[in-house]
């Protein structure tokens, strides 16, 4: 493979302290060098004049529905939208068909996206047999064959013991167990925010107190036992209120939020577009302000996707019916940018840290930093370059998204995955 | 969207100004029905599909006199006669419908906007007559039409409506359509069945039926839709008629010429006593008649609409 050197960009490398002009230099699949004025010898020379040059983002949560749903997405599709988007790494959600709660699935995975993924794909695994919260998933097994954390995903443990155990065993791993916070018999098949669009709409409601009843106990948990507890799509103020706190006390929780939940509320909803429909639902504009303030104060860690690719049949239906979720992976960067950054909420550095090191920290994967030795994967953004948003030239196969026509301003323009180059947006 | 859509969705997407005009509209329907031959030939030669996806007595019939009194073709098409039962998606019902060309179609649902996406998808008129607890605009006009038959006038009266609003569209469509004309409605419900935010529709809640009625003008009441309730939102039937149920005590407490009203069908002894249904002050069964008068109406002037855009 060829050296690459990435000359003149502004360097950020929040892990390293580094916000500054400098090249840097990829060699055999490695960051060679960061540094000012490196020669070219024999490399590549791209000119990121303008550019910023970053480690590889991260997008700890997605979902890329391969075994078992390959209609809506596939690892191949999956990961390629998401060298499109920016991102050099993913991980994946275990609700796959089978699920992935076994060694077997977590390799079939981890060989599919060697195959044919674009992009790193880490697998999330299951923390119960078949996501039922009953009894612990195999999790040794699944460490082993790459699994990164583990996760119930959507269906959020509801057994205060089976988390407890989890948060305990998972300990010897040293992973984290991630949770969609959800308290199902207060939901109670709600299907948006409740508050007043779902009263003018007459839709069943979600209420937000049954995500922050979850956190809480989550919190709770984690402190008491140790265990280190990853709060999934944050959607509310107080859930929010609630880190804060625990990180304050020390408690070993972190959290991430969707661009979604902090670019819309409750009233995208408009009549009854299911393109608005996930899980989180869309919360009020106090909620969302409450999230901007902690991605601001630094209680939010991570900023992920939750892409969850539906296929327009199953979208295309009444709201009630059609299932949760939204892609996300190729709006994820434009909208953080635009929205975070531009609007003045978070420096570059703080933007970058929310994408790279902080996910990888918590996932413990060694990625997320530009040091010297480390996998060559790196994002390069045109904090400039206009983006619109279209739904007919995404790479998902899933065209679920609610910020259709968007105007947004900056973007991911080169994507680099260990010294290669997997996406360049004007090729 | 309002009526110039060319669909009649909810009351929420229509101004004071559309509303009024339907009333007025359906004040000169309502003579056709106490004619001996109960017919114009208005709406000859359009087709009209009822598509009824949920049970319904009333509101069916109602909307097929007003189709067959305005001399349109009318098809029935209902969820249990229909391969809807048999699995085909809505958007496949509806573009099998359009595919017959109707002009008007007439929707209950038990879903929220499901009117709106058969709107979406395809090119006749849409009538909701009722998607789920959301809207049933039809119910609120013919509401609003009883109301200014009896007291000539919407504007500064005082409307309580009392029962389980939670999952009534009928609550929901009064409360857009009375505000809209200037009167103060009251919500009246136990506090499990109070949808949160419901005061942002300009409304004022309360859980308390003495309050809601006092001084009222118009009292009306809500069946408690039992089938709609997934859990208990009280201790039991007995336990609410008390509470909640609308007799000639509570009565008391609203204006001595106050009418009272139920969009039906009734659960008697429930949330309205038997005596005061079939109480002198009970206009129950002119809401009926005026329904046929109201549908009419609106019939007519999306037929308009469509014209205008053709």
């Amino acid at each position: 493979m060829k050296q690459l050197l990435l000359k003149n960009g502004r360097v950020i490398d929040p892990a390293n302290g580094i916000d500054g002009q400098a090249d840097v230099l990829l060699e055999k699949g490695k960051v060679q060098k960061v540094g000012a004025r490196i020669s070219p010898g024999g490399a590549d020379v791209i000119d990121c004049k303008g550019l910023l040059v970053c480690p590889g983002f991260i997008d700890m949560h997605v979902h890329l529905r391969e075994p078992g749903q390959e209609w809506k997405e596939t690892i191949e599709t999956g990961t390629r939208c998401a060298a499109h988007s920016g991102f050099t790494a993913v991980a994946c959600m275990p609700n796959t068909t089978p699920v992935n709660d076994s060694r077997s699935v977590t390799e079939l995975i981890v060989n599919a996206a060697r195959e044919r993924g674009m992009v790193r794909v880490h697998p999330i695994g299951a923390v119960s047999k078949g996501q039922k919260g009953e009894e612990l998933a195999e999790m040794s097994d699944m460490v082993d064959a790459g699994a990164v954390a583990f996760s119930d995903d959507g269906h959020p443990v509801r057994s205060s013991l089976l988390m407890r155990k989890a948060l305990e065993y998972s300990q010897i791993f040293g992973v984290p167990v991630i949770d969609h916070c959800e308290d199902r018999e207060l939901v109670d098949g709600g299907v948006m925010n409740e508050g007043d669009v779902s009263t003018r709409l007459g839709l069943k409601g979600w209420p937000s107190v049954a995500e922050d009843i979850l956190v809480q106990r989550d919190i709770l948990l984690a402190e008491y036992t140790g265990g280190h507890v990853h709060i999934a799509h944050m959607s509310t103020g107080k859930a929010a209120e609630f880190v804060r706190r625990a990180k304050k006390q020390k408690v070993k929780v972190t959290c991430e939020v969707t661009p979604h939940h902090f670019a819309l509320t409750d009233e995208a909803v408009g009549e009854f577009d299911t393109d608005a429909k996930m899980n989180p639902p869309l919360r009020s504009e106090a909620d969302r302000k409450a999230l901007i303030k902690a991605i601001a104060d630094g209680t939010i860690d991570a900023i992920a996707t939750d892409h969850a690719p539906h296929h327009p049949d199953e979208k295309c239906v009444e709201f009630a019916c059609a299932p949760f979720g939204i892609i996300g992976l190729e709006t994820a960067i434009p909208l953080s940018i635009d929205l975070l950054v531009h609007a003045g909420v978070i420096s570059w550095d703080r933007l970058v840290e929310l994408f790279t090191v902080n996910p990888a920290r918590i996932l413990g994967i060694e990625a997320g930093t530009l040091t010297p030795g480390v996998a060559a994967d790196v994002t390069v953004i045109d904090p400039d370059r206009e983006f619109v948003v279209d739904k007919s030239t995404t790479e998902s196969k899933s065209v679920n998204t609610p910020f259709h026509g968007w105007k947004l301003r900056g973007c991911s323009v080169l994507t680099i995955v260990g010294g290669r180059i997997v996406h360049n947006r004007d090729e | 969207m309002s009526l110039s859509s060319g669909h009649l969705l909810g009351i929420a997407n229509l101004d004071a100004e559309e509303i009024v005009r339907i009333l007025d509209t359906a004040e000169t329907f309502a003579e056709i029905s106490t004619r001996e031959i109960k017919k114009v030939p208005t709406l000859r030669g359009r087709t009209v599909v009822n598509f009824f996806v949920e049970p319904s007595t009333r509101t069916r019939s109602s909307f097929e006199l007003a189709e067959k009194r305005l001399s349109a073709d009318s098809l029935n098409f209902s969820a249990s006669s229909s391969s809807f039962s048999k699995g085909e998606s809505l958007l496949d019902t509806a573009r099998t419908l359009e595919a017959m060309a109707p002009d008007f179609i007439v929707m209950r649902h038990s879903q929220p906007g499901a009117p709106h996406f058969l709107a979406r998808h395809g090119q006749a008129s849409i009538i909701n007559a009722g998607d789920g607890p959301h809207e049933h605009p039809t119910q609120a006009l013919l509401d609003a039409y009883t109301i200014r038959q009896h007291k000539g006038k919407i504007d500064g009266l005082r409307v309580a409506i009392v029962g389980d609003v939670r999952h009534s569209r009928v609550a929901l469509s009064n409360i857009h359509l009375l505000t809209k004309l200037g009167a103060t409605v009251v919500a009246c419900s136990p506090p499990t069945m109070l949808p949160r935010g419901l005061e942002t529709l300009g409304c004022e809640v309360t859980h308390r039926p003495d309050e809601a009625l006092e001084g009222a003008d118009v009292v009306m009441g809500l069946r408690v839709q039992l089938e709609r309730m997934t859990s208990g939102f009280f201790p039991s039937l007995r336990e609410y008629a008390r509470l909640y149920g609308i007799n000639r005590e509570r009565l008391r407490r609203a204006k001595s010429d106050a009418i009272v009203m139920h969009p039906g069908p009734m659960n008697r002894g429930v949330e309205i006593a038997g005596d005061v249904a079939d109480g002198e002050r009970s206009v129950i069964l002119e809401q009926v008649t005026n329904g046929v008068a109201v549908r009419m109406a609106v019939l007519y002037l999306l037929a308009g609409e469509r014209d205008k855009a053709a």
